[in-house]
């Protein structure tokens, strides 16, 4: 019987390491560039991991039992990261997957996420990553707490203290830590801060290598097209383009002394000195 | 280089290659140059399931070989060889255990060790007993149910940090070879201590202690397959485990061809890169050889000794000796190429070549290994 | 709704394909397909030459917003007085709603708001809404979040504005969740598209080596955040025309309809640890070139003399030189100060996203090849650990400090 699940929202991104730009058409290269786990989603994997580590053996003394689950939208081939997250001591993994999600913005993307969250019975926390390489806004997490009507902590720099019913953390401004208590049902997205993420072992590796990951449509979220990708979206990208880059290197000839002076010359012209 | 792994030893290999990038090279110079101990990363190592590599499945173990072991330790050492010693004597301490231990033994010490809970060592060489092992004189004597350890151990890895300790002992002096025996001793036991780290010329992360007994009390279930079989125990452990120290020679060897392939790269001198000079081309082409030679001969070794062969001193030998000699060889050729910046720190090949040199020395120095190839030879021919 | 290549037209040059970022784009039989990895992002249209691909499908819902009229900027405040941020949204969104011809109000909500109300209208604010009550001393998401949504509820605005700061990325997701709206979050430029006056959105993307046009157009109010020190904070130069009382309006809550689920424990400030490097006009920033945690002495004296502080890439946070919140880039912070030096810094890509539109950059590197000289202003090759005191030394000289 299972009585806390522990629900890690994770994406799979582009990894951008390898982006060029063609300055003849002035447009993006890929050169095969691979897809990788959001990074900060790996702090959240971790956590969850972790939480599951700390809770279950004092669970375990009224027979009660903790369990994680990794969820994603995207594509098809994210099944392929859900394994990853497996193969780091997730115990289950979700993929949601359908045509109709496609182009969502962090509203449609909630919205589905939320739906598949209230198919889990018991399910307790959610962790987030912070943000995500490509879209980058950090909005998920709230806008899927508040469809979910649950409290959420963002940049969450360590979970002080954990039960079935409450948790304590501290989340990083910029310029001061605060203690919060929250009562679980909630969700919480974590930074670099909060853990050192583990490297997978092999018996997760082999347990990924054989699990089948379950994918659910928009019909088994009783979801219209309508609320769902494009059409669910309320913001709409009009248009991609190339940042102009102006950018005119001068790089500094002579002695050490004389790169010195002419940068102090500059810094001078600037009033920076 | 496609080397036909299975997918689940490319895992192994995959899971010791992220260690090394993420955990192990960045610290490796400061963990070397201060002698601190990694215990975090070995405690990454544990949990990523990399030590139940050596171990059957009904005790935690993935119930794999001394190839899958050799594996890992070749990629662990391309990252550090201290890390891949603390890893690999591990294993040497507990594969007694393994081989001669009773079903209560194994049942007892194996599950903590799979899991990388606790750490093991092997106790065997004295300030008088290198490699004429049979000189050893610890003592253990009999006393109702209980034997009392007197003596002190010399340079043993993970001294200090290991709970689970192989200790090899004299119960019978008159039986010469036939009168040792092999204990498992626990850390904290009452009359056994450490003596004080050792500063060494390479590994210095490793951490290697004297073992000292005085009048150590430990109980009779804890003597390994009974008085007498301690030779033959250490003999069988090192046939398994010297393919392991061949690929740590192997797996530094290969980081220092690999630093020395992309610093000839980038170094200019005469007005190009010293890579397209032949005397330099020639160095890498050697070494590269030397090295595929070396891993071939490790990992069949390591495929014979899996397969259940009796007989393979020779094999396991041979693969320790040549590795071995290889990785001291190429570690100093790598110096040679980075010529003046090879000389100082804080460039990787120093350490390289300093931590190359034991495996020439521990577990059996390689003049010790042309005995035992030798013997073997004029005993059983060609074969 | 589906995106169709119109394969009459189609020539098969591939610039989709090179441009797509999801692997959604192949070339059969010499014309392009897009598979189902495809995510709608407009890329390829974008770039096609031909105008072969379009998204099928999509209706104009054609929805009457004509209720909604202004600009509001949220004026998020902190121990009472309003960030900078604020300001600089005032003043962007003086630009909107001059365009637009509509009013430009800020809401200031807070405890014991110590606000010069005067200096606040000489950014361009027509009116401000003030909510002044104990309940918000602390920034606690859920009740700021109710009263931002009553306000926009009465005033309905058609755009609003908040600063990307890190409260307001907890909370403004929250009231467009509410609302039920669009949001867009760091925004690096606004702007009002003259044929539909809807408001255009542009942000970067894959750590801004993308730029996209984001609208809002079903929903209202439009909702964009933008991050701090990206826009200016320029005052308007009119003092103020009107009574200030009419200007600015208090409105009372009821405190019982506020109670929060977040209870707060503590708060710890600790002066070093947690400085905001974005808050700096310089930064002092080292990498693997600095080889050690000691090094950054060095910089950190740089830094102190020109007023900055110490960033890092993440190569030396992740070999524990120096501490996470001084790291810059993708993973660290996102910084635009007016003088940046980076000192044994490579450049890699999710550096550069963070630190790259910084007004005037320095860089210093053995490596003549390091990607940080291609966008830097300055390049010295060579060794910081000779070049930085040199600097120090003649900035000292200057002062007479030597």
């Amino acid at each position: 019987m299972i009585d806390i699940k522990i629900i890690v929202c994770i994406k799979q991104v582009p990894g951008t390491t390898e982006i060029k730009i063609n300055p003849e058409t002035n447009t993006l290269v890929r050169e095969g560039i691979e897809t990788v786990i959001n990074p900060f989603d790996t702090y959240a994997i971790e956590e969850g991991v972790r939480l599951k580590e700390k809770l279950a053996p004092l669970l375990s003394q009224t027979g009660e039992e903790v369990e994680t689950i990794a969820l994603t939208m995207g594509p098809p081939q994210s099944g392929e990261m859900l394994k990853e997250a497996i193969a780091l001591g997730i115990d289950k993994a979700v993929l949601l997957s359908d045509r109709a999600f496609a182009g969502a913005d962090t509203w449609a993307t909630a919205l589905t996420l939320a739906e598949a969250i209230k198919k889990f019975d018991d399910w307790k926390l959610i962790i987030l990553g912070k943000q995500t390489l490509d879209g980058d806004t950090g909005q998920v997490g709230p806008e899927l707490a508040q469809k979910l009507n649950i409290p959420f902590i963002g940049y969450t720099s360590s979970i002080l203290d954990i039960n079935k019913n409450r948790m304590t953390i501290k989340r990083l401004m910029e310029d001061r830590y605060e203690t919060f208590e929250i009562r679980l049902h909630a969700a919480i997205s974590v930074g670099k801060d909060i853990n050192i993420p583990r490297v997978p072992s092999l018996r997760g590796k082999l347990r990924a290598r054989n699990e089948t990951i379950p994918v659910w449509d928009k019909n088994y979220l009783n979801l219209d097209q309508s609320q769902t990708g494009l059409e669910g979206s309320y913001t709409q990208v009009i248009r991609i383009f190339m940042p102009e880059h102006h950018y005119e290197v001068k790089m500094l000839d002579g002695s050490p002394d004389q790169q010195v002076d002419e940068i102090y010359g500059r810094l001078k012209e600037l009033n920076i000195v | 280089m496609h080397y036909f792994l299975t997918e689940e030893q490319q895992m192994i290999v995959d899971i010791c290659r992220q260690i090394v990038e993420e955990r192990i090279k960045p610290q490796r110079a400061e963990m070397d140059e201060n002698c601190v101990f990694p215990s975090e990363i070995i405690k990454e190592i544990g949990k990523s399931d990399l030590f139940r590599l050596f171990i059957p499945e009904q005790y935690g173990g993935m119930g794999t070989g001394i190839f899958e072991v050799c594996l890992a330790t070749e990629e662990l050492s391309r990252g550090d060889l201290s890390v891949a010693t603390t890893y690999a004597a591990s294993g040497l301490g507990f594969i007694p255990i393994i081989l001669l231990g009773s079903e209560e033994q194994k049942k007892k010490y194996l599950p903590q060790l799979a899991s990388g809970e606790k750490l093991a060592a092997f106790g065997l060489t004295e300030s008088e007993a290198g490699s004429d092992v049979g000189a050893i004189r610890t003592k253990a004597v009999k006393d109702g149910d209980f034997y009392i350890i007197n003596g002190t151990k010399q340079w043993i890895t993970n001294g200090g940090e290991a709970d689970i300790y192989t200790v090899f002992t004299i119960t019978d002096p008159s039986k010469g070879a036939r009168g040792a025996s092999a204990f498992i001793v626990e850390k904290g036991t009452k009359g056994f201590e450490f003596g004080k780290k050792e500063n060494k010329l390479g590994i210095r992360a490793s951490a290697t202690r004297e073992l000292i007994f005085t009048d150590c009390r430990v109980p009779k279930e804890n003597l390994i397959a009974g008085e007498g079989m301690g030779f033959i125990a250490a003999m069988r452990t090192f046939d398994q485990s010297r393919p392991a120290v061949g690929a740590q020679a192997v797996g530094v060897a290969q980081a220092a061809l690999e630093e020395a392939i992309n610093y000839s790269k980038v170094r200019k001198q005469f007005g190009a890169s010293i890579s397209s000079l032949q005397a330099i081309q020639h160095m890498l082409a050697d070494m590269a050889t030397q090295i595929e030679a070396a891993r071939a001969l490790v990992y069949h070794a390591a495929k014979v000794i899996d397969s259940g062969e009796k007989n393979v001193s020779r094999l396991s030998a041979m693969s320790k000796l040549f590795a071995s000699d290889v990785a001291m060889k190429v570690t100093t050729d790598a110096v040679q190429i980075f010529g003046g910046y090879g000389f100082m720190k804080e460039y990787p090949v120093e350490k390289m070549m300093r931590d190359a040199k034991i495996t020439q020395i521990y577990e059996g120095t390689n003049q010790v290994q042309r005995n035992i190839i030798a013997l073997d030879l004029i005993k059983r021919g060609v074969l | 709704m589906d995106i169709k290549v119109d394969e009459s037209t189609c020539t098969g040059c591939s610039l989709c394909k090179n441009v797509c970022m999801y692997d959604a784009v192949e070339i059969i039989n010499c014309k392009a397909a897009i598979n189902d990895n495809c995510v709608f992002c407009g890329a390829c249209i974008d770039v096609c030459k031909f105008k072969s691909i379009e998204i099928t499908g999509l209706q104009d819902k054609n929805l009457d917003f004509s209720n909604y009229s202004g600009v509001m900027v949220f004026l998020e405040t902190l121990d009472g007085a309003v960030l900078d941020v604020g300001y600089e949204l005032s003043s962007e969104g003086r630009k909107l709603a001059s365009n637009l011809g509509v009013t430009l109000s800020g809401v200031l909500i807070g405890n014991n708001v110590k606000e010069n109300f005067t200096q606040a209208f000489e950014y361009g604010l027509d009116k401000i809404y003030c909510i002044d009550n104990p309940v918000f001393s602390n920034q606690i998401d859920d009740i700021y979040a109710k009263a931002l949504v009553q306000i926009i509820d009465k005033y309905k605005p058609e755009i609003f504005l908040a600063g990307a700061t890190s409260f307001g990325r907890s909370l403004v997701p929250k009231v467009a969740a509410i609302i039920k709206t669009g949001l867009t979050a760091d925004c690096t430029a606004l702007a009002i598209d003259e044929e539909k006056k809807i408001l255009l959105q542009t942000r970067p993307t894959f750590g801004g080596n993308v730029l996209a046009t984001i609208v809002t157009k079903d929903a209202r109010p439009q909702m964009a955040t933008v991050r701090p020190h990206v826009m200016e904070k320029k005052k308007t130069g009119i003092t103020g025309t009107g009574d200030l009382g009419t200007k600015v309006e208090f409105i009372d809550i009821d405190q019982s309809k506020f109670k929060t689920k977040y209870k707060l424990i503590s708060t710890e400030k600790e002066a070093g640890e947690n400085i905001n490097i974005t808050d700096y006009d310089v930064i002092v920033s080292g990498g693997r070139g600095l080889g050690g945690s000691d090094s950054f002495a060095l910089l950190k004296e740089l830094a102190d003399l020109l007023g900055g502080v110490v960033g890092a890439s993440r190569a030396a946070v992740d070999s524990n030189w120096i501490s996470y919140p001084h790291q810059v880039g993708q993973t660290g912070k996102t910084v635009n100060p007016k003088l940046y030096i980076a000192c044994g810094i490579s450049g890699a890509i999710q550096h550069l996203a963070g630190m790259q539109t910084s007004d005037l950059v320095i860089a210093i590197n053995k490596d003549p090849e390091a990607p940080i000289f291609k966008i830097a202003n300055y390049g010295i090759v060579g060794d910081l650990f000779e070049v930085v005191p040199k600097l120090i030394r003649k900035i000292k000289m200057g002062r007479g400090l030597e």
